[in-house]
């Protein structure tokens, strides 16, 4: 007879760290495993690192955890081929501590984060992957079954933290087959410059940051952003647009990211620097209804996994740490009263989500990605506009003789010869309920 | 049967890089791996004890973080692992080198004998291929190097017989029993290691041996002090000036291109036309 935990996690991401670490602390017996030949070796993000999330796990993180700058501005541009109109929000309160966001490099965060696990206790094995979950007669989940020989094990718990693509969840059908309208195919660069390069660039100073948010023309009409962080010694750039779109326009991912980090207002940021890392990954972002089953006999799911991305707020990771976090805590307060692992005391799980940011803000929009299809016949709002916009500040701030009021006549007719009146108030219409 | 394999935790040349201006090599960010070479040292002892059963025992010299590099031997299979780290090893050479592994081996033979000790043929990082000749000297072991395979053991008649790639062949050797054999690239496989043994080098509680512990009581023989290599200059190969050239011809002018081209390669490296010349008779 093999060896028997209290609850095997698998995989070492955002959300199976949390759930892993949250456990361990409270004295569980804890297998933790990953596919990746480290922990972390598998993740991706942009990466912004919500403190909240963390400090509800690892209070005083702070202190050991290595994190690139806090934010201190946050840009959004909306781009056509050669410009951009943005608005930026800067605050001096940002610099007071504790900070609330902040840059990190995942490689190095992730390695600080599994190290945080082992502490707490639980065993971390890498280079292994979950083949499958072992059932008892009644269907209850009971331990999983790895690639390696002699690789049955079991627990009486099972926390499936094993990302987007899940097949562990797909396998044991808890999960259907992603949908490519709700997957988001996201790219990224590391590129390397010096802190006092950096800080002279973005106007910052010490351990302050910057983050960019693009949009528009950038994404050829796709739904998608773009992205620029901060980090210390080095800037994150990236480009995210969904799968189904990638697959009608034929560009690939690689290809826009050389586009974005080529337009005229995101090179000079760039240039200089020495690429580093480059890296992609799928970005759950069905949201709300796209939620699967998240609880059964001896099983959960938790973070990307269950879906759990926030993508109007470019949010995941926190969720992820939080749903591991929660399922986490309701497992340990079910050991504690002796009950089993069986999906009607696991149902406490939900019950918490559901209270909880998480399924609040992904209620808010679980329209949103109904999104795609809006836009699928109606690119105006990522071309047209942002092109509408940039070529009205462009006439606005040219000064060449030509009177004001006749400019704005332009712009409107211009507004006007791209989109019907009704079109204009529809689309207006059409962006208010998908947000509200 | 009881096999030592002597590992050594390397940064992964393929990811580094050398300072631009210092020319020392930069190690930040490197990821740390098994030297290559003697993760065939280590699953030829592994098939060994497969075959003959026994135990294998995996030791390193080396920082604290060479623990990472045990623990993974350990996964693979072996049973036990032994980190011999002292601040008194840092700066050692080769020849330090081999002087403490070989205390370390000659204690380990104390508490359990050993028939074999296995290294890989050379480091990736140093390329010296001098501490396993080193450390059979000093135990006085019989030294098997570039060995491809180990084709069987003989333990009551205390033989071992080895192939052995030679230019131009494979030697097939025999010798007698304790040996040291340094392992060749591609002779085998690593195997991929069970669940247990993945749940056991997570456990596995290490033993950390420092220079007492190790045996060694003259400290002039380790370290910087036991160490006569100087690095006098290190620097990096400029480019070669020289660039190959591609060459079209019209066609029935191919005799006269190749006349013109030797007379212009003879110009610049005169010991290459005598040579043309004395072949050509």
């Amino acid at each position: 007879m093999s060896e028997k935990f209290d609850v095997i996690v698998v995989g070492a991401g955002a959300s199976g760290n949390a759930a892993a670490y949250t456990l361990a602390k409270a004295g569980l017996k804890v297998l933790q495993l990953e596919r990746g030949e480290t922990p972390g070796a598998k993740n991706v993000q942009g990466a912004i690192l919500y403190a909240d999330a963390l400090e509800r796990i690892i209070p005083d993180f702070r202190e050991e955890a290595p994190l690139e700058r806090h934010i201190i501005e946050q840009r959004m541009w909306v781009m056509d081929e050669r410009s951009y109109v943005g608005s930026h929000f800067r605050s001096d309160d940002f610099n007071k501590p504790p900070y609330n966001r902040y840059t990190i490099i995942r490689a190095r965060f992730d390695k600080w984060f599994s190290d945080k696990v082992k502490e707490a206790g639980a065993l971390v094995i890498c280079e292994t992957t979950v083949k499958e979950l072992l059932r008892d007669d009644k269907g209850k989940v009971v331990g999983v079954e790895v690639d390696r020989a002699d690789g049955r094990i079991y627990a009486d718990l099972v926390i499936l933290a094993d990302g987007v693509n899940s097949t562990l969840a797909r396998k044991a059908g808890f999960r259907p087959e992603l949908d490519p309208k709700h997957v988001a195919l996201a790219v990224k660069e590391i590129h390397f410059l010096p802190a006092d390069v950096i800080e002279s660039r973005f106007n910052i100073k010490d351990d302050e940051g910057v983050v960019i948010e693009m949009m528009g023309k950038i994404t050829h009409g796709m739904m998608g952003t773009g992205f620029l962080y901060t980090n210390s010694d080095s800037i994150s750039v990236g480009v995210g647009c969904l799968l189904s779109d990638f697959m009608t326009q034929k560009i690939t991912p690689y290809q826009l990211l050389e586009q974005l980090k080529a337009h005229p207002s995101v090179a000079p940021m760039l240039e200089g620097g020495e690429m580093k890392e480059y890296a992609a990954h799928l970005i759950p972002e069905g949201g709300y209804h796209a939620i699967p089953q998240i609880y059964g006999e001896g099983w959960m799911i938790v973070g990307d996994s269950g879906m759990f991305v926030n993508a109007v707020h470019r949010e995941g990771s926190n969720l992820a740490m939080t749903t591991g976090r929660i399922a986490a805590e309701t497992a340990i307060e079910l050991s504690r009263e002796g009950k089993a692992m069986s999906a009607a005391n696991l149902a406490r799980y939900r019950a918490r989500l559901d209270d909880s940011f998480v399924i609040k803000d992904l209620k808010k929009y679980k329209d949103l990605p109904d999104l795609p299809d809006l836009l699928d016949s109606n690119k105006q709002f990522l071309t047209t506009y942002p092109e509408l916009l940039n070529r009205s500040a462009r006439a606005m701030l040219t000064v060449d003789g030509e009177d004001k009021r006749s400019k704005q006549k332009d712009i409107y007719r211009g507004f006007r010869a791209e989109r019907s009146l009704f079109g204009l108030i529809g689309d207006a219409y059409k962006l208010w309920r998908a947000f509200r | 049967m009881h096999s030592v394999v002597c590992i050594k935790q390397v940064p992964d040349s393929a990811q580094i890089r050398v300072h631009p201006v210092t020319n020392t090599i930069m190690r930040q960010g490197v990821p740390a791996i098994i030297n290559p070479y003697d993760l065939f040292a280590l699953e030829e002892a592994l098939r060994l004890k497969d075959r003959h059963g026994g135990r294998v025992t995996v030791i390193t010299m080396g920082p604290p973080q060479a623990e990472a590099a045990l623990r993974k031997a350990l996964s693979f299979g072996a049973d036990e692992i032994i980190l011999v780290t002292d601040k008194a090893f840092a700066g050692a050479d080769t020849l330090a080198t081999s002087f403490a592994l070989a205390s370390a081996i000659r204690k380990i033979h104390e508490s359990h004998p050993v028939t074999m000790v296995f290294t890989g043929k050379q480091t990736i990082d140093g390329d010296t291929a001098q501490v396993g000749p080193g450390i059979a000297k000093r135990l006085d072991l019989q030294l098997l190097t570039y060995v491809s395979r180990v084709a069987e053991v003989d333990e009551a008649g205390g033989t071992i017989t080895v192939e052995r790639r030679a230019e131009g062949g494979v030697q097939v050797l025999r010798t007698a029993l304790p040996c040291l054999v340094t392992m060749l690239e591609g002779s085998n496989e690593m195997r991929r290691g069970s669940l247990p043994d993945q749940l056991r080098a997570a456990r596995h509680e290490l033993t950390r041996w420092d220079r007492v512990a190790a045996g060694i009581e003259d400290v002039t023989r380790i370290g910087l002090k036991g160490s006569p290599t100087v690095v006098n200059k290190v620097f990096t190969p400029s480019p070669r000036a020289e660039k190959a050239e591609m060459v079209t011809v019209d066609s029935g002018r191919a005799a006269d291109l190749a006349v013109e081209l030797i007379a212009r390669i003879g110009g610049r490296f005169p010991v290459v036309e005598a040579e043309l010349a004395r072949r050509a008779g």
